[in-house]
C-alpha cells in the first residue's frame, strides 16, 4: 500500500491555530505573573492570523481532504469568520474581569483557542469521525474552562453535571454514528448521503441510528428535554467562561446539525423533521416561560438560549435552503445579542462579586445612561422589536417556515415570542424604572466600552441592514 | 502435527528458565537484609491485607494520568512502526507532529510541577 499525501492547504487555518496555540501554551509557563499580558497579546495575534488566513483562501467550492475527512466550502469559511471575532470579542471582555478575580491564568486562553479549533474542525468536517473528534476537543476544553475558578464550589458543580451530561451526550451520538456506519459501511458523510439517496430510506434501524444523533445534536444545542445543563452551567461557571460558552459553541452546535443532518442524512430529511419540530416546540415553550420565574439574569438568559435554539432549529427543520440561511442568520445574531448581554454582566461585576442578579440592574440609566442605553438595544433585539437585529432573524425564519407550509409552528413561535418579551422588558423597566441600590458608575476600560458599543451598534446595523450577511448566508447554501 | 507444538514448548522452557535464572540472580546477588517490608510481597507504600477504603494521596492519580498519556503514546508507535516502510515520508512526518506535541504538553507538565512530588 502507498499513502498519497493530502493536500495540506485547506487546512492551513486549523494548523495555524494548532501551532500558535502551542506557542502560546509553552511560553506561557516561562512567563512571570506580572507578564500574563503577553499571553493575551499572544492570542489575539492567533485570532487575527487564523482570520487572515481564512479571509484570503478565497473558498468558492466544496474541496475535500485528508481523505475527505476534512471539507472546506464557503460556509465553513464564513462561521470561523464568526468564530474567531467571538473568540476574539469574549478575550476582549473578559481581560480585566479575569484581572480582578485572580483568573487570569494562561489556561484560560488556552483552553479557550483549544476550544476554538474543536469548533474548527466541526466546522470542517466531511467525515462522522472528524466531526466527532472536534465535538470532543470543544467538550473537553469546555469542562475544564467551566471548573476554572478553583475556589468557586458553584464551579466545581456546574462543571461535574456539564461533564457527566455531556459524557452521555456525546455517547448517544457515537451509539447514533455507530448503528448508522453499521447500516452504511462508510464513516464519510458524503458517502453516507450517497447510500441513503438510493436505498430505501425508512427502516426501523436507520430511525434507531437516526433519533441517537439527533439527540446528540439537541444536547449540544441545549434544545429541551436535553436542556438541563444550560442554566446551571451558566450560573456555576466565571462570568468569563458563560460568555464564552453562550456565544461560539452554538455556531458549532448550527455547524454539527447542518453536516450531521443536512449534508450527511439531508435525504432523511422526512425523519428527522417530526424530532426537529418536537424538541424546537419544546425549547420555545419551557424556555421562554421558565425564564420569567427567574431571578439570576445568568439563569433567565440560559432560558433565553433556549429559546433562542427552539428557532435555529425551525430554521433548519424547513429542509428548504432558505430555512438553513435563516438558521445561519439567526445563529450569528444570537452570538452578536449574547456577548453583547453578558458583556454588560462582565462590566457590572466587581472583584468577588458576580453582578448576576436582576437586582443589580435597578437603576442602571441612573448609575450610567449609556450603559443601560446599550442594554436596552441589546435586550430589545432579544426580544424581537424592530428594528433590531433579533426582529429579522426571527422574521426570516417564520417566514421559511410559512414557505414550507408549517404556519402552524409559525403561529406558535410567534405567540411565545410574545410571552417572551415580559422578561426582556421586566430588565428595561428594572433598568429605567427602579431606584438603583448602589450609586457610582461602574468602571469599564476604554477597549471594552467602545467594544460594547460596537456590539450594540452591530445589532442596530444589522437590523436596519440585514441585506448583506443574509446574502451571505442565502449564497453559502447555493 | 505434534511438532506444530513446538514453539510453545520453547515459549514455556524460555518463560521457566528466565524466571528461575532471575529468582536465583536474586538469591546470589541480593545484599541479605531480610527486614519485614522486604519480604511483604508488595513493596510499594501499602499494606497487602487491610481495609481498601482509605485515604490516598490524590498525587498517584496524577501520576497514573501522565503515565496513560505515555502509555498510549507506545500503542500509536508500535503499529505505526511495523507499518512505516509503506507510509513513506509523509506516515514519518505525521508521527514527528504527534510526538512534538507531546513534548509540547511534557514541556508544560513539567514546568507546572506536575512531575514534583512535594
Amino acid at each position: 500500500m502507498n499513502f498519497v499525501s493530502p493536500d495540506l492547504s485547506p487546512a492551513f487555518a486549523e494548523m495555524f491555530v494548532l501551532g500558535m496555540t502551542c506557542l502560546v501554551l509553552v511560553v506561557d509557563v516561562y512567563l512571570k505573573d506580572s507578564q500574563r499580558g503577553i499571553t493575551y497579546v499572544l492570542s489575539m495575534l492567533t485570532l487575527l492570523g487564523a482570520a487572515a488566513i481564512t479571509a484570503t483562501s478565497g473558498v468558492v467550492a466544496r474541496e475535500l481532504t485528508f481523505s475527505g475527512h476534512f471539507v472546506s466550502d464557503p460556509m465553513g469559511d464564513v462561521l470561523k469568520l464568526v468564530v474567531y471575532a467571538t473568540t476574539a470579542v469574549v478575550f476582549m471582555y473578559s481581560r480585566d474581569y479575569l484581572r480582578k478575580n485572580d483568573l487570569f491564568k494562561g489556561e484560560f486562553f488556552m483552553l479557550a483557542l483549544f476550544a476554538m479549533l474543536g469548533i474548527m474542525v466541526m466546522i470542517s468536517a466531511g467525515s462522522m469521525l472528524s466531526l466527532y473528534l472536534g465535538l470532543e476537543l470543544l467538550s473537553l476544553s469546555m469542562y475544564a474552562l467551566v471548573a476554572f475558578q478553583r475556589d468557586s464550589a458553584q464551579a466545581a458543580e456546574a462543571a461535574m453535571k456539564y461533564f457527566v451530561l455531556g459524557a452521555i451526550a456525546s455517547g448517544c451520538l457515537l451509539y447514533g454514528i455507530s448503528l448508522l456506519y453499521g447500516m452504511t459501511g462508510t464513516i464519510s458523510l458524503s458517502g453516507v448521503s450517497a447510500i441513503f439517496s438510493s436505498a430505501d430510506q425508512f427502516n426501523i434501524p436507520v430511525l434507531f441510528g437516526l433519533s441517537f444523533v439527533v439527540v446528540g445534536v439537541a444536547f449540544k444545542f441545549g434544545a429541551v428535554p436535553f436542556h438541563a445543563w444550560v442554566p446551571d452551567v451558566y450560573q456555576g461557571a466565571p462570568a468569563a467562561v458563560t460568555l464564552f460558552i453562550a456565544s461560539a459553541p452554538k455556531i458549532a452546535a448550527f455547524a454539527l446539525a447542518i453536516r450531521l443532518l443536512v449534508d450527511g442524512l439531508g435525504d432523511l430529511q422526512g425523519g428527522w423533521q417530526d424530532m426537529l419540530v418536537a424538541l424546537s416546540v419544546l425549547s420555545i415553550i419551557i424556555g421562554n416561560l421558565v425564564a420569567i420565574v427567574q431571578t439570576n439574569i445568568k439563569r433567565m438568559l440560559a432560558y433565553s438560549t433556549i429559546s433562542h435554539v427552539g428557532f435555529i432549529l425551525l430554521g433548519i427543520l424547513t429542509g428548504s435552503q432558505e430555512g438553513y440561511a435563516a438558521a445561519m442568520y439567526y445563529a450569528i445574531a444570537y452570538v452578536v445579542m449574547t456577548t453583547g448581554a453578558f458583556g454588560l454582566i462582565i462590566i457590572l461585576s466587581r472583584k468577588g462579586y458576580e453582578a448576576e442578579h436582576l437586582d443589580d440592574f435597578k437603576g442602571l440609566n441612573s448609575r450610567s445612561p449609556w450603559l443601560a442605553g446599550m442594554m436596552l438595544m441589546l435586550v430589545f433585539s432579544m426580544a424581537g422589536i424592530p428594528p433590531f437585529v433579533g426582529f429579522y432573524a426571527k422574521l426570516t425564519v417564520l417566514m421559511g417556515l410559512v414557505e414550507v407550509g408549517l404556519t402552524w409552528l409559525a403561529v406558535l413561535a410567534l405567540v411565545f415570542s410574545v410571552v417572551g418579551a415580559f422578561y426582556y422588558l421586566r430588565v428595561v423597566k428594572l433598568m429605567y424604572f427602579d431606584e438603583a441600590r448602589e450609586t457610582g458608575e461602574p468602571e469599564a476600560a476604554l477597549d471594552i466600552r467602545v467594544l460594547l458599543s460596537a456590539n450594540a451598534a452591530l445589532v442596530l446595523l444589522l437590523g436596519l441592514f440585514p441585506d448583506g450577511l443574509m446574502s451571505l448566508c442565502i449564497k453559502v447554501f447555493q | 502435527m505434534l511438532e506444530n507444538y513446538l514453539p510453545i514448548l520453547i515459549f514455556l522452557l524460555v518463560g521457566a528458565g528466565l524466571g528461575g535464572v532471575l529468582l536465583l540472580l536474586g538469591f546470589l546477588l541480593g545484599r541479605g537484609g531480610k527486614d519485614a517490608q522486604k519480604l511483604s510481597p508488595y513493596e510499594c507504600g501499602f499494606e497487602a491485607f487491610e481495609d481498601s477504603r482509605m485515604k490516598f494521596d490524590v498525587r498517584y492519580y496524577l501520576v497514573a494520568i501522565l503515565f496513560i498519556i505515555f502509555d498510549l503514546e507506545i500503542a500509536f508507535l508500535f503499529p505505526w512502526a511495523v507499518a512505516l516502510d509503506g507510509l513513506g515520508m509523509f506516515g514519518f512526518l505525521t508521527m514527528a507532529v504527534f510526538l512534538l506535541l507531546l513534548v509540547v504538553g511534557f514541556i508544560y507538565e513539567w514546568k507546572k510541577g506536575a512531575l514534583e512530588w512535594d
